[in-house]
């Protein structure tokens, strides 16, 4: 009973600020409401006892993208902005669509009859998930635990490299410096 | 838990939130919410990948490793998309995506 009233909060909490996060006109506002919805799904996590995922979503997803999408819109946008919408026909229509997709797939789950498998299942502790993780027998994932760590050092350098400032060549830095010399002498 | 509350429960709160994400991706103009929207649809399927795992297959880690792969490769996504959502506002002064209109500088 406790179980079933918490997970409806929870799922509450996470389809309520899923809506607000789509259409909060107040960007800063939308990505707060984006943190709560990701801080929900971590006690989603928490109540399937996977610990060590709830922890991972809260200091990746919560810790991490949420304050560089915060950086973001405070580099990019004054705080007093408010976002434009789309149109109203369009707006109806994307509602439309997305609405006819979940009635689809809903229809789908709700049909199907999933046979819960009660057998004991592995606990997620620290040790059982690092023993996978570099595990290269049945079941183990060293490979693609590898082939993460690189695309995050690619991530990385690409990051730098697309967002750092170009070098300033001679010529435009000789014009900045005759301008400013000018000015001085004005 | 959570054996008092049956599968389709949890896929139905993974199901709207993943068209909730679609329709903020299809009205929102703004490069940053549209980011958002993405990582609201890619937090759907990580609750679908474990709850999956949890219910069906418990015995095993396929849809727990999965959804830490997906968080990875989300959190390296959102890094790269606000560098180049960065270097588009110094070029446009704007991340409207009705402004940036131009694909060469």
């Amino acid at each position: 009973m406790l179980d079933q009233i918490s997970f409806f909060v929870v799922s509450a909490i996470i389809l309520v600020f899923s809506v607000l996060t789509v259409t909060s006109r107040r960007i800063l506002r939308a990505a707060v409401y984006l943190l709560f919805v990701l801080v929900a799904t971590a006690v989603l996590y928490f109540m399937m006892n996977y610990n060590f995922l709830a922890a991972v979503q809260l200091t990746v997803y919560a810790g991490g993208i949420v304050v560089l999408i915060i950086f973001s819109i405070l580099l990019t946008s004054h705080i007093s902005e408010r976002a434009v919408m789309a149109p109203l026909k369009q707006s109806l229509l994307s509602a439309l669509a997305a609405l006819a997709g979940a009635t689809l797939t809903l229809m789908v789950i709700l049909g199907f009859n999933f046979v819960p498998n009660s057998a004991p299942g592995v606990e997620s502790n620290i040790h059982n998930v690092g023993l996978a993780l570099i595990s290269y027998q049945r079941d183990g994932y060293a490979l693609p635990f590898e082939v993460i760590s690189i695309l995050l050092l690619a991530a990385i350098i690409g990051a730098i490299v697309v967002a750092k400032k170009e070098k300033l060549t001679k010529e435009e830095e000789k014009k900045i410096s005759e301008e400013t010399k000018n000015e001085t002498a004005l | 838990m959570i054996q008092s509350i049956p599968l389709s429960y949890v896929l139905v709160v993974s199901t709207l939130m993943f068209f909730i994400g679609i329709f903020g991706f299809l009205t929102r103009r703004n490069l940053i919410t549209m980011l958002m929207s993405i990582e609201l649809i890619l937090n759907s399927v990580n609750i679908n990948f474990v709850a999956f795992n949890h219910y069906l297959y418990p015995q095993a880690f396929q849809g727990h490793f999965f959804a830490m792969i997906v968080i990875a490769i989300a959190a390296a996504e959102a890094a790269v998309g606000i560098a180049i959502i960065i270097n588009i506002y110094r070029n446009f002064k704007s991340i409207d995506v009705e402004k940036v209109d131009q694909m060469k500088f």
